[in-house]
């Protein structure tokens, strides 16, 4: 090794990732990343593989797994795999417009406290905390209930969990933007004589990019889960429309039955959704942004 | 957090000075106490503005029901409801009522008061959430100590998997697998209610029917706490202190349970009473699956009609018990932490 092979600084950059070069990326996080492009892949072709056929089948109820359904039918006869994957394709859509909705809010609302500061943020932040100490859910299912008439099922659930769960988002900018604040590109643009508008827009919100991608990436398991559970508890999506909550609610009934395998399916997808969205989370953070730790726990 | 060994003279010559600024133990409850009024005007007034912001018609809603109601009637029903008058009235007189201890008459229990209904159900929700939070608290503990001490074995990672996957899986799907396999496959525990009602003397609660909907209702928090248990521990086992306890030969139990274990858990209770609210959000998809009859089926049921009474009775009740939360945490912290005592942070 040369002197100057040591001497010259290395490039602080980030690394683009590259799952497949392999080697640097830990093998949980490929795995993960594998299962959710297998789970996207399955929700895109979802009509393709297995199409749902609307017939019901009376006589094939509850069928056990086999080769002719492989994960069952329900209690009306309709195949359970070409259920779930309707039901992954009609879950992962609200959740990532509700995640769309939560991030919308929270940049906003972080923006604002974290850009103007003073009375602003303290108002803002108080109000975030305040709203952080009551239950999310006991709220999503009041929102849900009080716009379901106005913007129907799937947009009420889909305000819902967009209301309840921005909280996180606003706090990860505003602590962003406020380290952004000191640093000197930004008394460079003040003095420059950038507005605050211009330095909003200009300035801070690409710096932001980044934590606000890995927050709702991070955000879209939680989202999956507000919207199951509201159709489980019966105020989220009507009965017969497939959303993961509804398949497991659906089950609940033939479980008392003995018929184990209606509800697991769905669940599972739910699991491994969540579990795959986390790994990759974990990993991307703990790669280019460790000081997330505590605020990325969600 | 690294804890120096403290010099003895110097502690007790500013003992004196410190106390005064040190946090009683009545100033945390009346600070609390005080803001409770506050929190719940603001629970609330939020609630209201919801309503008032929202497309939802509470006039159409409560009259539809009876077709061909002539103008007088509306009225009657609107002023039976409350509901005449602008969103700020209704507030104010809804405010004048509670602080009257008058809740609101329910829409879902045909004009029943909100506090009679609420007074018999919230006793079994308090049950099932403080037998969950005992389960979240010393399953996580024992988890996640056995997990640190035992770092990298087969142990350490099975209880890691298993906390990873229970804290990523939908607690009610959790419920549902647990209701297969011990009531109808098993057939050992009983898939739902709160009592046996084939008994003459049931009483109140059985012990066999809290436990699939308490287990169900902890598993989420319970493993969460578990892996917190465990990163926590293992971070402080890495400090100064420890080392140098375990250099002069403590033993090892000693070392985990009386140097590390204490300062891993301060932080933890702070945590715990902000999970609480999770509890309570938990307790709505456990009640319901279970048919466990307390404050959690009655939220599903008024949301279903949109009672509004009720439901902004039963998320008042919750804030209650998530301000009482924290006042346990404030104290509990203020137990644990010698230097919150003595106003030294």
């Amino acid at each position: 090794m040369t002197a100057t092979a040591v001497l010259r600084p290395r490039a602080r950059r980030l690394r683009p990732w590259r799952p497949w070069a392999g080697g640097v990326t830990p093998l949980s996080a490929q795995i993960a990343g594998t299962v959710l492009a297998l789970l996207i892949l399955a929700a895109l072709t979802a009509d393709l593989v297995r199409p749902v056929t609307s017939a019901i089948d009376l006589d094939a109820i509850l069928v056990a797994p086999s080769l002719a359904h492989p994960f069952g039918t329900d209690d009306t006869g309709r195949d359970v795999l070409a259920l779930s994957l309707q039901a992954l394709q009609v879950s992962f859509t609200i959740a990532a417009l509700a995640a769309l909705v939560a991030v919308v809010i929270g940049l906003w609302v972080g923006v604002l406290a974290g850009a103007l500061g003073g009375r602003v943020d303290g108002l803002l932040m108080r109000v975030v905390d305040f709203l952080s100490s009551q239950n999310h859910l006991l709220f999503g299912l009041l929102i849900v209930v009080l716009f379901r008439p106005a913007l129907g099922p799937a947009g009420a659930v889909m305000l819902s969990v967009g209301l309840t769960h921005w909280l996180v988002v606003a706090r990860i900018v505003r602590g962003e933007l406020l380290s952004l604040r000191d640093r000197p590109f930004v008394a460079a643009a003040i003095g420059g004589g950038a507005t605050l508008g211009r330095l909003v827009t200009r300035h801070y919100l690409p710096h932001l990019a980044p934590a606000v991608g890995v927050a709702m990436v991070l955000l879209l398991p939680h989202a999956i889960f507000h919207e199951s559970a509201l159709s489980f508890l019966g105020v989220g999506l009507p009965p017969h429309d497939p959303s993961l909550g509804n398949l497991i609610a659906a089950g609940q009934r033939s479980l008392l039955v003995g018929a184990w395998w209606v509800s697991l399916i769905p669940g599972l997808l739910i699991l491994a959704a969540s579990v795959a969205v986390g790994t990759l989370g974990e990993y991307w953070r703990d790669r280019h942004q460790p000081r997330w730790r505590g605020e990325l726990e969600l | 957090m690294t804890i120096g060994i403290p010099n003895r003279a110097t502690a007790r010559g500013t003992r004196r000075r410190e106390r005064v600024r040190g946090v009683s133990a009545l100033r945390i409850v009346v600070r609390r106490l005080l803001a409770l009024p506050l929190v719940l005007f603001a629970v609330a007034a939020m609630t209201f503005l919801l309503v008032a912001l929202s497309p939802f018609d509470p006039e159409a809603a409560y009259t539809s029901l009876s077709t061909g109601v002539s103008e007088q009637t509306r009225q009657e029903i609107l002023a039976a409801w409350d509901l005449d008058g602008s969103i700020v009235e209704q507030f104010g007189h809804w405010l004048g009522n509670v602080v009257q201890g008058d809740l609101g008459h329910s829409r879902l229990l045909a004009g029943q008061p909100v506090a009679d209904e609420i007074a018999s159900r919230a006793l079994l929700s308090l049950v099932l959430i403080v037998t969950a939070l005992v389960l979240v608290l010393v399953g996580g503990l024992v988890l996640g100590v056995l997990a640190a001490a035992f770092r990298d074995s087969p142990l350490d990672w099975a209880v890691r998997t298993l906390a990873y996957y229970g804290a990523a899986a939908p607690s009610f799907w959790i419920g549902l697998l647990l209701l297969y396999v011990f009531s109808v496959h098993l057939g050992v525990l009983p898939s739902g209610g709160s009592i046996d009602v084939r008994s003459a003397d049931a009483g109140f609660i059985d012990p066999a029917h809290l436990i699939l909907p308490a287990v169900t209702l902890a598993v989420t928090q319970q493993s969460w706490f578990t892996l917190y248990v465990r990163d926590t521990l293992l971070e402080v086992l890495r400090e100064d202190y420890v080392r140098y306890a375990e250099a002069s030969g403590v033993r090892r139990a000693a070392v985990l349970g009386r140097h590390a274990l204490p300062n891993a858990l301060i932080p933890f209770i702070t945590i715990a009473g902000t999970r609480l609210p999770e509890l309570i959000g938990g307790a709505v998809l456990a009640e319901t699956i279970f048919a466990w009859p307390g404050l959690g089926r009655l939220t599903v049921e008024a949301a279903l009609v949109v009672d509004l009474p009720l439901l902004v009775a039963i998320t008042l009740v919750g804030s209650v018990l998530v301000v009482f939360g924290n006042l346990a945490a404030d104290l509990l912290y203020r137990l644990a932490d010698p230097r919150i005592r003595e106003g030294l942070t």
